[in-house]
């Protein structure tokens, strides 16, 4: 275990097996709506994890991830279509669509990071706030190409013949986007812990100490705007493949709050946070609505409810999560198990302590150190910002 | 005096209209410490942060060793051998000791004399190796200012910038970072220009001072003499 402690590669990709077995089982395991709803929580961790990266590691604010995923949608559709209409089938016309759907998002992430990288806070999130907003009216303005409202039919080919013929189509659509979140998940997990992941941690303390550091923040607030959007861009495309369709009314404004929301539930810069947020994603609206439904009240309020009653939930959750647990649901679980193990408060992650143990805090120079007592204080509050290892796989690893 | 290694000349910069540096000259020579002294507000941060282009300057020339620094962008400051130890220390309070450390060498090519370097910190500064894996917020005042220089020294400077190296920190504890700054002086040649409030463990240390006042330099010599001066320390330093 020391090895996968001091490697970080190995053991992402351990826990990036190891989800994916347990997934694996999982998609045997599920009714077909199940699966449908696995898969859609497959997609929304590609999204919420780029998320979760920008806006908890960099502290640049997006809320027009809805749009990125938008574009990365009609992308997926188009050249799909393209390419469908040129006798392409099965896993090819799925992947070059789906990086189409990458690469066409890169470049409107690019451009939303340059103007990022001159934008501070408010004025980056007002920014990508409009981005949001306008796109009905670019669907609406290029009808002839992107459908209108109606938007556009996307052409998803059944599983391969390979499968055998009674191979559900949800499994499929699961495998193919928890597949997906898997290798965003991973990607960004050794992004993460490494020198880009520093890098982008000092930008959002300190960007003048990281200037000085040698650190070209334009530069690395920009790649953080573009791996972002990436990310997005295939949650887009996976969206497109699990619906068959791209509609502006998928992609609203109310939608990329709801992905904001999920990551800072989740715990804001935590991968393992995103995967939690995403499933409330999913799971969330389903059960506002049996909320609502099990509530004694009028048919007429009932039905104003349905589907509202969701963001309300959201919104709630949101600003208990904030006074309660500032950590989100991971920061919650990292707390709870080290609590479990009776772990002193070790000075950081459990799975950053070296072979010599816990660094005992020494005598040296801390005369002025206000905890000077020693390690009996209280737990440090679990970091939002900081992705704890165990993290970055399924929720199933959160236990190590 | 052999050639300086940092030349300032007629440097004038501040926030807007007013200028809050006028026409600063200061020299600086190669394994010299040079300490600036003066009142709250003469401007002292903004010459180190005009030297490094976190300001910028709207008139005169700076000089690193024969090289012009004008247009050079603060993040290359630390290609041309300059580290700058902000105001406040700048450690970066969500990552650890070593990974601060390591931030102060990323922009390097030769990771393995980064991590020769990061070794050496460690060894000069034995209550940070101790508490490597611990997070910035952690750190005593003391040890984050000695993160703080450690993370500038992994650059392998040639020229070291020091904002008020000795704020909010216990005599004692100035003491010893003052010490070694000596001592990395003596041993390795390294060039300081240390900004400072604390006159006396300031000049100290010091091989020669500069006293600014309201944005001019006011007297420029060596450190014992500033010291010795009764009328210069009652009129600009108030001791």
């Amino acid at each position: 275990m020391a090895y996968l402690r001091t490697h970080t590669l190995p053991r992402h990709l351990l826990l990036a097996v190891l989800a994916a077995l347990l997934l694996l089982l999982l998609t045997y395991l599920l009714p077909p709506y199940r699966n449908y709803q696995l898969a859609t929580a497959g997609a929304y961790v590609c999204a919420t994890a780029g998320l979760t990266v920008l806006v908890g590691l960099t502290g640049q604010l997006s809320l027009g991830h809805g749009a990125l995923m938008a574009t990365g949608a009609y992308a997926y559709a188009l050249v799909s279509d393209k390419l469908v209409d040129g006798g392409t089938t099965g896993i090819p016309l799925l992947v070059v669509s789906l990086v189409a759907a990458i690469l066409a998002t890169m470049v409107v992430g690019f451009v939303l990071g340059l103007a990022g990288a001159r934008l501070h806070g408010p004025y980056l999130a007002g920014l990508t706030l409009t981005l949001v907003i306008v796109v009905p009216a670019i669907t609406t303005t290029f009808a002839g190409t992107l459908g209108g409202d109606q938007g556009l039919s996307v052409t998803v080919d059944p599983p391969p013949v390979g499968l055998g013929a009674a191979f559900p189509f949800e499994r499929w659509q699961a495998w193919i986007t928890l597949t997906a979140a898997i290798l965003t998940v991973f990607v960004l997990a050794n992004v993460v812990h490494g020198r880009p992941g520093r890098q982008m941690r000092a930008i959002r303390d300190d960007e003048v100490a990281a200037r000085l550091s040698g650190i070209d923040v334009a530069r690395t607030k920009v790649g953080a705007f573009v791996l972002s959007a990436a990310t997005a861009g295939l949650g887009g495309g996976l969206l497109a493949v699990l619906t068959q369709s791209v509609a502006p009314g998928a992609f609203s404004l109310t939608f990329s709050l709801f992905l904001l929301m999920a990551v800072v539930i989740g715990g804001l810069g935590s991968l393992a946070g995103a995967v939690w947020g995403a499933i409330l994603i999913v799971v969330l609206p389903d059960l506002a609505d049996s909320l609502a439904e099990a509530m004694p009240v009028s048919s007429n309020l009932a039905e104003r409810l349905d589907g509202n009653l969701a963001i309300g939930v959201f919104g709630l959750i949101v600003i208990g999560v904030m006074l309660a647990v500032p950590g989100g649901i991971q920061g919650l679980l990292v707390a709870l198990v080290r609590r479990l193990r009776g772990r002193r408060p070790a000075a950081s992650g459990p799975a950053d302590v070296g072979p010599a143990g816990p660094a005992a805090p020494g005598p040296g120079v801390d005369a002025d150190r206000p905890d000077a007592s020693g390690p009996s204080g209280p737990e440090p509050a679990a970091d939002p910002a900081r992705p704890r290892t165990p993290s970055s796989g399924s929720p199933s690893t959160t236990t190590e | 005096m052999p050639d300086a290694l940092l030349s300032v000349r007629g440097l004038t910069a501040g926030y807007g209209a007013a200028p809050v540096l006028q026409e600063v000259d200061l020299e600086v020579a190669p394994g010299s410490i040079a300490a600036v002294v003066g009142a709250n507000g003469a401007g002292k941060t903004t010459l180190l942060r005009a030297l490094c282009g976190v300001v910028g300057a709207t008139a005169g020339e700076v000089r690193m060793d024969g090289t012009d620094l004008r247009g050079v962008r603060t993040q290359d400051m630390v290609r041309h051998g300059i580290a700058h130890v902000p105001e406040g220390r700048g450690v970066i309070t969500e990552l650890t000791v070593e990974e601060n450390l390591r931030l102060g060498h990323s922009w390097r090519r030769d990771k393995a004399d980064g991590r020769k370097a990061t070794a050496e910190v460690f060894e000069l500064f034995e209550p940070l190796a101790r508490r490597r894996k611990s997070a910035g917020h952690q750190l005593s005042g003391g040890e984050r200012q000695m993160l703080a220089v450690g993370r500038a020294l992994v650059a392998r400077p040639r020229l070291l910038l020091l904002d008020e190296p000795s704020l909010g920190l216990a005599p004692k504890v100035t003491a010893q970072i003052m010490a070694l700054l000596r001592r990395l002086r003596d041993d390795t040649g390294l060039t300081v220009l240390l900004v400072e409030q604390n006159v006396r463990s300031a000049l100290s240390i010091a091989d020669t001072g500069v006293v600014l006042s309201l944005g001019r330099v006011v007297a420029a010599t060596d450190a014992a003499t500033l010291a010795a001066d009764e009328d210069l320390r009652h009129t600009y330093l108030g001791f």
